[in-house]
């Protein structure tokens, strides 16, 4: 699946491999949370970067200890109206302190990258390569945010006190 | 009222022109049906039974002048000349066509409008009490806080595809005007033993095929923190809500299934960690808000208008309203004015293009351009002079406005049923009419006095049915509509939830069955008693007798 990351289509460096699927001895892979927490050593012992992938149903604390010695978190959409990948996603960064990259992967449509985004999602899977240009007009469809989020995008809360300072 | 600063514009400006660029993308085939479902679900636009429907914000339910006017124009421009209030205090427009809701949201977005999260699995549009502002026993205004939370939820990230819809609700006061305890989360402002002002947060209420009354989850939470107590309550439900099964998905069953000693502890814990964080809204945001619900330029007056005793002496169909209709208020020499959208045999909460634009008129020269939607399907104007009453009903009666019946047995909710809705079993508005019709007395209805019925067309209790001292359900037995009763139901500070009286009644039957109860309960009245209070002196076996008597 193509892969988007900071508004560019690139090249997926990532394996995802298969619970069953033999590990290469280099290169970047991610594995499944069972999978992870089945050969933590072996994986790790590989000093190659590594990627866990969280079902839906595997929420932050399952992983979050773990998270400084994780290269990629890829969070499965199994439908769009799953969301507990945006409350994963902002567990992982806010309060695990996660700096890798945050992958959203599954039902990733158009109209949820803002929102993905807002989490702390930094790089999406997308049906085809189509999909960029409309991923990039609906990540610049709102300029105005009502809360804070993970981002950096100020809220406009704050956006009145610094123009009501400025005044 | 609160009034859209540039950032409010260009976030609903921004709003309309996503979803136009969606509505163009289906119009052009670029989007199935299907695809576009959710997106218009996120604008509030359903596809009923014989066209899209679209519903309306208004927050916290209320309204100015100029806002009533344009949802006028929008009735007959765009629609079939009416619109209809609903229970969560919000518009709906039964026939729109899709081509034009783009155009909708810009007249609607001119006047600090918008349909977000009507719909869809988000935190909907937050409903309070409608004499906010007026009512002499309010602790603290829910305007302010309902503003508050409407902002804090706007296209929130993480909270925009929650297992199910979410219903916040807020009253400022003791009694219980907004069904807190119905809501998926209910807030009442409350006093702590320092004189601090803050809210009992209420969480797991709800109707739907399995009501519940929402239990306290926290007896006092104060002011500056209820958004991170909130965000807290929203998480822990995005994460432990079911997903697997819709009609389980509401938080009140994850409330009823993990128990509101774990849910608390999971709350508690989440709110550890962010409480006094960024999310809670920095003072002067608080204080700027709050500036916009200071009270309107009120006159000194005499307590009581010498003019209003003498026109309610003088002319006994006044008197009669002034008895249903008006509510005492805060402000020495004024009243809050309800304005009854039932009148007997009409649509209940419906409102013509005319109506809706002579309400205006009148806000601007008695209420101080201010209206209020009442989850109950009426409006109100907050801030009547007493010395205006007289007249101000004259102006009224003409329009169909001043039916003397708030709070009795014909000022019914009904959902709109099988005449629109694409989940009805059975219709309720036409039941609704018939029972007003039967009950059309004025004298009759006073004699009765305070009687809830509610009325809904299948078991997603959109009319409330579970809480009207008289609930009527329809339900579909082999292709013919029935009616279950239900009695005892209550959405007050008293909430209760009805209990089902017996086999149900068929379409023809159902007026004589409430006549049935309404005259039962005539009988058994102790001097004062409400029906309500009869039902829990005397219980259900002798409303069940005299209903069954003749089978």
């Amino acid at each position: 699946m193509p892969l988007v990351k900071d508004g560019r289509l690139v090249d997926d460096p990532w394996v995802g491999l298969a619970d069953d699927a033999p590990v290469p001895a280099e290169g970047l892979v991610f594995v499944s949370l069972t999978r992870f927490r089945a050969e933590r050593d072996a994986l790790l012992a590989r000093g190659a970067p590594l990627g866990v992938r969280l079902k839906s149903s595997e929420l932050a604390p399952e992983i979050g200890t773990d998270v400084p010695l994780l290269a990629l978190v890829a969070v499965e959409f199994p439908t769009f109206r799953d969301g507990r990948g945006y409350t994963t996603a902002r567990l992982l960064r806010e309060r695990f302190g996660f700096k890798g990259e945050l992958r959203a992967v599954g039902d990733v449509l158009r109209d949820q990258v803002l929102f993905m985004h807002r989490c702390g999602f930094d790089a999406f899977e997308v049906a085809d390569e189509a999909a960029l240009e409309g991923l990039k007009a609906a990540m610049a469809e709102f300029t105005v945010f009502y809360q804070p989020a993970t981002d950096d995008r100020t809220p406009a809360s704050v956006l009145r006190r610094v123009r009501s300072a400025a005044e | 009222m609160y009034r859209y600063d540039e950032f409010d514009h260009t976030f609903v400006a921004q709003r309309v022109a996503q979803f136009r660029g969606q509505v163009t993308r289906r119009l052009d085939g670029e989007l199935t049906e299907d695809q576009f479902r959710p997106l218009r679900l996120m604008n509030g636009l359903y596809l009923q039974l014989h066209a899209y429907m679209l519903r309306v914000a208004i927050p916290y339910g209320t309204l100015s002048s100029r806002q009533m006017r344009r949802l006028g124009r929008i009735a007959r421009v765009y629609d079939k000349g009416y619109g209809h209030f609903t229970t969560r205090q919000n518009i709906q427009y039964n026939w729109p066509a899709l081509k034009d809701t783009p155009d909708i949201l810009m007249e609607l977005a001119e006047v600090e409008m918008h349909a977000l999260q009507t719909s869809g699995n988000c935190i909907r549009n937050v409903t309070a009490d409608q004499y906010a502002g007026a009512a002499a026993d309010e602790i603290e205004d829910p305007r302010i806080w309902s503003e508050i939370i409407r902002q804090w939820s706007s296209l929130h990230p993480e909270f925009s595809f929650l297992p199910r819809k979410f219903k916040v609700a807020v009253t400022g006061a003791p009694s219980d005007r907004a069904a807190i305890a119905v809501h998926d989360i209910g807030l009442r402002a409350v006093r702590n033993g320092d004189g601090e002002i803050g809210f009992e947060v209420m969480v797991g209420g709800g109707q739907g095929r399995t009501p519940m009354i929402g239990k306290t989850i926290r007896p006092f939470v104060a002011k500056h923190h209820l958004l991170s107590y909130l965000e807290a309550i929203l998480r822990v439900y995005n994460e432990y809500g079911r997903r697997d099964n819709m009609f389980k998905a509401r938080i009140k069953i994850l409330v009823h299934e993990i128990g509101i000693e774990e849910f608390r502890a999971r709350v508690e814990a989440e709110w550890e960690t962010m409480r006094g964080g960024p999310v809670e809204l920095p003072a002067d945001e608080l204080e700027r808000i709050q500036a916009y619900f200071a009270p309107p330029a009120f006159a000194a007056l005499p307590a009581v208008s010498a003019a209003f005793v003498g026109s309610r002496a003088a002319d006994a169909e006044f008197a009669q309203w002034a008895r249903t209709n008006l509510v005492p208020h805060r402000q020495p020499g004024y009243a809050i004015v309800n304005l009854s959208l039932k009148p007997v045999g009409g649509v209940p909460g419906d409102a013509s293009a005319e109506q809706m634009e002579a309400i205006a008129d009148l806000a601007d020269a008695y209420s101080f351009g201010e209206i209020r939607v009442t989850h109950e399907q009426n409006l109100t104007f907050p801030h009547v002079r007493q010395d205006d009453l007289y007249e101000l009903w004259r102006l009224l009666r003409p329009l169909g406005l001043a039916t003397a019946n708030i709070g009795t047995v014909t000022d019914i909710i009904a959902c709109p049923g099988l005449d629109y809705c694409s989940l009805a079993n059975a219709r309720a508005i036409p039941v609704a009419q018939r029972i007003s019709e039967r009950f059309a007395d004025v004298g009759r209805m006073h004699d009765v006095g305070e009687l809830k019925i509610k009325i809904s067309g299948c078991i997603n209790a959109c009319g409330h049915h579970h809480v009207g001292h008289i609930g009527i359900l329809g339900v579909d037995k082999k292709g013919e509509e029935f009616y279950q009763l239900t009695l005892g139901g209550d959405a007050t500070e008293t909430a209760a939830l009805g209990d089902l009286v017996g086999p149900a009644f068929s379409y023809d039957g159902v007026v004589d069955a409430v006549e049935t109860l309404v005259e039962t309960y005539v009988g058994l009245r102790h001097d004062g008693e409400r029906f309500l209070d009869t039902y829990r002196r005397v219980g259900l076996e002798p409303f069940k007798e005299k209903l069954y008597a003749a089978r």
